[in-house]
């Protein structure tokens, strides 16, 4: 009987993984006439189905990897995590055609101009072999691409050259509260750029206020990939779901590509194209180069600098909260709606990269909290009455410097559900990241206490976390012994070989990813375009 | 405060909205059981729910027929649990739950543990009493506006308010 999920005759390109990076390279260049497969190791979701997985997520019986199918139980998303801090994989990612936007929040900044050149400014990491200039018409296109709402009210960001492409979400009454005390510590506030739909765009609706963003939007007004996964399909391309790509082949020479092997539940294939591009995040980028290693490449493909699954790299969150006297009206929507870049440039309080954000969610939620609760009737009622209402909250992301010793590597003692070694997660937070996470906690307390807030809560250095964006672990550099991919990301070591990921970035910056993972595949379908 | 059926058809969300005619058992194939779900889980909500909320049967049938048309599984995880409680009931009682006092129904499903239960459709009895029974009127009610509007957010998570209220004040 013949697999459905076979492979595609003599395409121009195979695309690995249908996140917002392999998507968008499908569909540039599909649109443009060529052949392309996509290879997606997850599900094609029926998204008719958010409702019943946002029921999932709210309701306490269901673990949060039901959602979207991750750790099914049948070892395909296994992975150990034996560095200094444990870090949660599968709690940060989903694989399905549209990746981990499937589940993410939805903000969508570009990186500032210092972010590119972080060695020759600060001393920190190494500079990007491209600058904000150079990237700065794909940050525009990426924007339309995704439907990004916002406002150019931002003193502390980068230039640029158009309006966004929708109108951005009005303040929140919160962020009022938090203003007069923002002014008072010299923090100004500006809005947050989303990729979510303040109005009807690119045939989606606009957001009706579900507040289940993350991890899921059933109106569809939140972007996710399979937006254009959908949109390469329609340009002619093929995405193949449930295809878990095993390794990569070269040729006789070691010089090129030849084919992708992968698996379906029937079967085993392989994929010939003429380009690969690998676009499977900062974690499964690596894992599968270091599985495809060979006589020719024995340390894993496209690693002769030994750098593929080093200076894994996250944001650290910092946060603070507690309660005020007014009634804050929190847990209506899922989104922030302002945010301050102001500590992110310059040397002061850290040269490190930090953005605070003022939540719009901050307590519990009464219908999570009723569904947890030990009691139900008046007692109940009179629980939620006290617990919600007065709750207030700061986060912010914190910039993670790059250490060679934080890194995804092959656990070659665990395998997954095709017997091949799983990706170890190697992690820990250094203290110059550490001091950065205490500064940005220190300005989160003075704006607080300037609102006369009782802190209740505060996530610093000990108990800070992942924001749940991988990246640097195959970074663009020129040819030496420390980057994997050069300015186009291209492999070093290969002639037609591409890598549309976050673990392309040299340095973290403490911006949300996505956008920026979004501007360089599409810069990257543009360079493989030319060469095709 | 009454609960009507169209809060039921609110609480539904999209399944309510989706569907024409009318949520009632007499659609279903099935129609007596339903029917006996809804009579049975009228003493379970007037426990579970805040004195301050009237149960309707317009509002139970509603929000029932419409999980049981929009859920895998829910009519017999709630039928299922809901004997249970019956058989609670009579073993400690000698009478149907339905029968007992306030008082004394609040006290039972306290003794079955169900309050500290964690809820599991395929846990114990008190974990399953828990998902399919409270915590379906807990989601019913709170994720919806006339039970967020009791704790003070007419736009509670899981129910699509718009983009207007976060932006009021209290």
């Amino acid at each position: 009987m013949t697999d459905a999920r076979g492979p595609v005759d003599d395409p121009d390109v195979c695309v690995i993984g249908a996140g917002p990076a392999g998507a968008l390279v499908a569909y540039t260049l599909a649109s443009r006439g060529h052949r392309v497969v996509v290879l997606e190791a997850g599900d094609r979701f029926d998204r008719s189905e958010d409702e019943i997985r946002m029921e999932r997520s709210l309701r306490p019986a269901h673990d949060a990897g039901e959602v979207w199918n991750m750790e099914q139980g049948d070892g395909r998303d296994a992975y150990t995590s034996s560095g200094e801090r444990g870090y949660p994989l599968n709690a940060a990612r989903v694989k399905g055609v549209g990746g981990s936007t499937l589940h993410w929040q939805g903000m969508v900044m570009r990186m500032h101009e210092k972010d590119f050149e972080m060695r020759t400014r600060h001393g920190v990491g190494r500079d990007w072999p491209l600058s904000y200039e150079d990237l700065r018409p794909y940050y525009a296109r990426a924007e339309r691409e995704l439907g990004v709402a916002g406002t150019d009210d931002n003193p502390y960001a980068p230039p640029r050259e158009e309006p966004f492409p929708l109108p951005a979400f009005e303040p929140s009454y919160s962020d009022a509260l938090f203003a007069d005390a923002c002014e008072e510590v010299g923090v100004e506030m500006h809005s947050v750029p989303n990729a979510r739909n303040s109005e009807p765009y690119d045939d989606r609706g606009a957001c009706v206020g579900y507040g289940t963003c993350q991890p899921v939007c059933p109106s569809g007004a939140k972007y996710t990939a399979d937006v254009h996964a959908r949109k390469a399909e329609e340009e002619g391309a093929t995405v193949i779901d449930l295809a878990q790509v095993e390794r990569l082949e070269t040729d006789s020479t070691g010089d090129g590509v030849e084919a992708a092997v992968y698996t379906t539940p029937r079967n085993t294939h392989r994929q010939s194209a003429d380009v690969f591009v690998i676009a499977c995040g900062g974690v499964e980028t690596p894992r599968l180069l270091l599985l495809s290693r060979s006589r020719e490449h024995p340390d894993g493909l496209a690693n002769s600098s030994g750098a593929v699954g080093r200076y894994f790299t996250e944001h650290l969150f910092a946060g603070a909260g507690g309660t005020v006297e007014d009634r804050t009206r929190q847990n209506h929507v899922g989104f922030i709606t302002s945010e301050s870049h102001a500590l992110y440039d310059g040397d002061e309080p850290t040269p490190l990269g930090t953005k605070l954000e003022f939540f719009n969610y901050a307590g519990p939620s009464p219908a999570i909290e009723a569904m947890n609760a030990d009691d139900w009737g008046d007692g109940l009622l009179e629980d939620l009455r006290g617990s919600y209402g007065n709750n207030i909250a700061m986060g912010g992301l914190v910039e993670q410097i790059p250490d060679a010793e934080n890194r995804v590597a092959l656990d070659e003692t665990t395998t997954d559900n095709l017997g091949n070694p799983v990706p170890d997660v190697r992690w820990s937070v250094g203290e110059r990241t550490a001091e950065a996470i205490r500064a940005a906690n220190g300005v989160q307390h003075d704006v607080l206490k300037a609102m006369d807030a009782d802190i209740g809560w505060t996530v610093g250095p000990p108990d800070t976390g992942p924001a749940y964006h991988h990246m640097c672990t195959t970074r663009m550099g020129h040819h030496d012994d420390e980057t994997v991919v050069d300015a186009r990301t291209k492999a070093h070591d290969l002639d037609n070989l591409y890598i549309a990921s976050s673990s392309v970035f040299v340095t973290a910056g403490a911006m949300n990813p996505t956008l920026t993972i979004a501007a360089l595949a599409l810069r990257t379908a543009d360079h493989i375009d030319e060469e095709l | 405060m009454e609960l009507t059926r169209r809060d039921a058809l609110v609480a539904l969300g999209g399944a309510g909205a989706a569907a024409g005619g009318a949520y009632t058992v007499s659609r279903l194939d099935d129609e007596e059981a339903a029917r006996g779900i809804v009579e049975r889980l009228v003493p379970v909500a007037e426990v579970v729910y805040p004195s301050q909320v009237e149960v309707t049967t317009d509002f139970l049938e509603t929000y029932v027929v419409g999980r049981i048309e929009d859920r895998e599984g829910y009519l017999g995880g709630v039928s299922d649990s809901l004997d249970t409680i019956d058989s609670y009931a009579v073993n400690l009682r000698e009478e149907a739950f339905r029968d007992a006092p306030h008082d004394a129904r609040d006290s039972l499903l306290r003794y079955m543990g169900v309050d500290e239960a964690e809820p599991d459709p395929d846990g114990t009895e008190a974990e399953r009493v828990r998902y399919y029974v409270v915590n379906e009127l807990q989601y019913a009610l709170y994720t919806s506006p006339v039970g967020g509007k009791l704790v003070g957010i007419e736009n509670p998570v899981g129910y699509p308010g718009g983009t207007d209220t976060y932006r009021r004040g209290p």
